[in-house]
């Protein structure tokens, strides 16, 4: 590289240094979305349903009905609220006051102790299906509890033939935090990444300064380069300020090496720009590279990725989408060295695609980028 | 204020928005795509779940107890191992979600009524597919043990838990997601639409141009706020026509019921669309804005994990996100067949939302020079 093709890039970086540090919403997006984001998803977000309100109705009480609520009420997953008819009960869930309901009829106890098969009637809300399905485990459990406790003072035993004795790999407490935060670091990318670099590029466009800086004599590999290294500076920085955070505040444990994390962020954050550039190049507009940049590159990361959403249960022509939304490797790369460590066969795999895609990118970015003003 | 002043400006406004070709494109197809896109992708139910099985048990218990995670569409067994050691590398390189480890002694103990264990090794990685497996796993495991307690007339409880699901009566994931999507798309859309609006005009200038004309600010307010309105009822209204026909949800509340809703969604979120806009000085700073508004209330508004979840802090902070609002409106007009009266208190805090957003937007117009 010549001394003036230094200096020539080195004023194009300056330039757009000044302007992302001059720009409170680029600081925004870069530093404190991000934060926005980790807490939110740290602290806010769960999965796990606790004092879930549910309705109770007792036609005739006695001593099995009030040792059934008793064992219900010292769960915490259930906050109890008594019901004389089932129709007060079930105004009571139309209205979305409860959850779900426990119907004990008249006939409970007595059918109870003499062994006569009779069902309790159980309904729950079913329109958040995830909620519902624990809501109903948790029910089936602290019935399940009672009624082998109740059955043996009675001097009777259940027997159950088989259990199950679960392990689980990585993730030993089901702790949901471990899983979103790594993922996402994946988001926060493609946010700094793509979105960013997306309008910035536009802006140019828009506002013609693109032909400014295009009779200069900038060539073409140093405008490109003079717009990547700030912004790849930038979200690498977002991406080691996320990763301190998620492990110093949110304590999720990095298993892996962090060189490997540092490189496989390297790569992803290359691809996403790249995606950036090309976005700004084809819409030339703010509001559509916007509207583009977000449609193409931060929504699918958010659905498509598996940073929530199991990659394996969508259809078949929906997970061959997923193989062209790079934050599906990245968010593999993530979950699998933060929480299982250096998996090569996992962690290769994944860095080739992303390392793919790399040069696929660059290769329409560099065709499509030539001086010319249409 | 004046008529005629306020139709020239939303006159004005659709031409700015929908003149150029491509703004006219992003305007509608994307929005389709998504549906069809992430209604199939976004589902926390699980099908064809990764299973490694190694079964040391020769007995025939324990190939009934497989024939019955065969027969479930929710697993898919990949391989029957004779090693130990291969199940950890399987899960390892996430090509098993789930081990399924059963000992020699299993069909012996259950043949001797001693309780018989299965030791199941999950992948942790993501906690709530492992929990919902877990859930599979234990459903066919409750079948299987009340069948062989019949089977083999073993005492088994007389009194079972019978559960119904009211509204989403299979539990479809999609049930619950689809509606939620149609809300998220038409905050996406409006908010784009009217946050750029005066952000493009300030950039441009043309914003103290507008402002020196007779027409005064409360009517260039209401001229902004019409495109907005209108853009979102005509997406709104042709993703809910998708939602029913290719989706096949049931719309069984008030069609006037959630039109109302949707009214009043949609002045709150053009409300908060200007006010971004009239804080922006510039177009990036608009959509950047709109983006920093919009993630967090995506994320607040119980569209994915339910508010009741949430600590008591964040949840109070939730009452300010309009969505919150809209997507009990839609869910509860499209699956609990709601009317008005059950949706009332969640019209007025949208509606007060909307009235203070706009107000505020309309102070900032003439308050904001540069």
């Amino acid at each position: 590289m010549s001394k003036s093709s230094r200096m020539r890039l080195r004023g194009l970086i300056r330039k757009e240094s000044l302007q992302i540090l001059r720009d409170p919403s680029s600081i925004s997006i870069a530093f404190i979305m991000p934060v926005v984001l980790l807490f939110l998803f740290g602290y806010g977000v769960s999965l796990d349903a606790k004092h879930i309100p549910v309705g109770f109705v007792i036609e005739q009480p006695d001593a099995a009905t009030n040792s059934l609520a008793g064992s219900f009420e010292r769960s915490e997953f259930f906050q109890l609220n008594y019901y004389q008819s089932i129709q007060q009960a079930e105004v009571a869930l139309n209205e979305r006051r409860i959850e779900g309901i426990i119907w004990l009829r008249n006939n409970f106890s007595a059918n109870l102790l003499s062994g006569q098969a009779s069902p309790i009637g159980v309904i729950i809300n079913g329109v958040d299906s995830n909620q519902a399905n624990i809501t109903r485990g948790y029910i089936q459990g602290t019935w399940q509890a009672w009624l082998e406790k109740f059955t043996e003072i009675q001097g009777k035993k259940i027997h159950t033939p088989v259990i199950m004795q679960q392990r689980i790999w990585f993730n030993p407490a089901l702790t949901s935090r471990y899983f979103l935060v790594p993922g996402l670091i994946a988001i926060i990318m493609t946010m700094i990444g793509s979105l960013l670099t997306a309008l910035v590029v536009a802006r140019e466009w828009e506002r013609g300064t693109m032909e400014a800086l295009m009779v200069t004599p900038l060539h073409i590999s140093e405008m490109l380069a003079g717009k990547l290294i700030p912004y790849f500076i930038l979200g690498m920085g977002g991406m080691l300020f996320s990763v301190a955070l998620a492990v110093w505040q949110f304590g999720v444990p990095l298993h892996g090496s962090f060189w490997l994390l540092l490189l496989s962020s390297a790569l992803f954050m290359l691809v996403a720009l790249l995606i950036g550039l090309l976005i700004s190049i084809v819409s030339k507009n703010q509001f559509v590279a916007g509207q583009l940049a977000i449609i193409v590159t931060f929504l699918p990361a958010f659905m498509l990725s598996g940073f929530l959403f199991d990659i394996n249960s969508m259809p078949d022509f929906i997970q061959g989408i997923t193989h062209i939304v790079p934050a599906r490797y990245f968010v593999a790369i993530l979950q699998t060295l933060f929480l299982a460590g250096n998996i090569w066969p996992v962690l290769l795999a994944n860095m080739g695609a992303l390392f793919i895609m790399l040069i696929f990118f660059a290769t329409i970015v560099w065709k499509k980028s030539v001086k010319r003003l249409d | 204020m004046n008529i005629s002043h306020i139709t020239a400006i939303a006159i004005k406004e659709f031409l700015a928005l929908l003149r150029d070709k491509r703004s006219r494109l992003i305007l509608i197809v994307p929005p389709i795509l998504q549906l069809l896109v992430f209604s199939f992708a976004a589902t926390y139910d699980l099908n064809h779940i990764p299973v490694v099985i190694y079964n040391q048990d020769r007995g025939q218990a324990s190939r009934d107890f497989l024939s019955h995670i065969h027969g479930s569409s929710n697993f898919h067994i990949i391989q029957y191992t004779h090693q130990a050691s291969e199940i950890e590398s399987l899960v390892n390189n996430r090509q098993a979600l789930l081990a399924i480890n059963i000992d020699p002694s299993f069909s012996k103990n259950l043949h001797q009524g001693k309780t018989a264990f299965i030791q199941v090794i999950l992948d942790g990685r993501n906690s709530n597919t492992a929990m919902v497996a877990t859930n599979y796993l234990g459903n066919i495991l409750m079948d299987f043990n009340l069948n062989w307690q019949q089977q083999h007339q073993q005492t088994a409880p007389k009194i079972q838990l019978k559960m119904r699901n009211w509204y989403n009566e299979n539990l479809q994931s999609r049930w619950f997601i689809v509606p939620g999507i149609v809300c998220l798309l038409t905050l996406v859309v409006t908010l784009l639409v009217t946050a750029l609006s005066v952000a493009r005009e300030r950039e441009s200038g043309t914003f103290d141009q507008l402002l020196v004309t007779p027409v005064n600010p409360a009517s260039i307010l209401i001229g902004k706020t019409i495109p907005g309105i209108v853009i979102g009822l005509f997406e709104a209204s042709v993703i809910l026509i998708l939602m029913v026909t290719i989706f096949d949800i049931p719309v069984r509340g008030s069609i006037g019921a959630l039109y109302l809703g949707i009214a009043i969604f949609l002045l709150s979120a053009t409300g908060v669309g200007l006010m971004i806009s009239s804080i922006s000085v510039t177009q990036q700073q608009a959509i950047l804005g709109a983006f920093l508004f919009m993630v967090p209330a995506v994320i607040l508004s119980g569209f994915s994990t339910p508010i009741a979840n949430m600590p008591e802090v964040i949840q109070w902070l939730t009452y300010l996100d309009p969505l919150r609002y809209f997507l009990v409106i839609v869910r509860g007009v499209v699956l609990e067949g709601d009317s008005y009266s059950l949706l009332l208190n969640q019209y007025w805090p949208m509606l007060l939302i909307g009235i203070s957003s706009l107000s505020l937007a309309g102070w900032l117009f003439k308050h904001r020079m540069y």
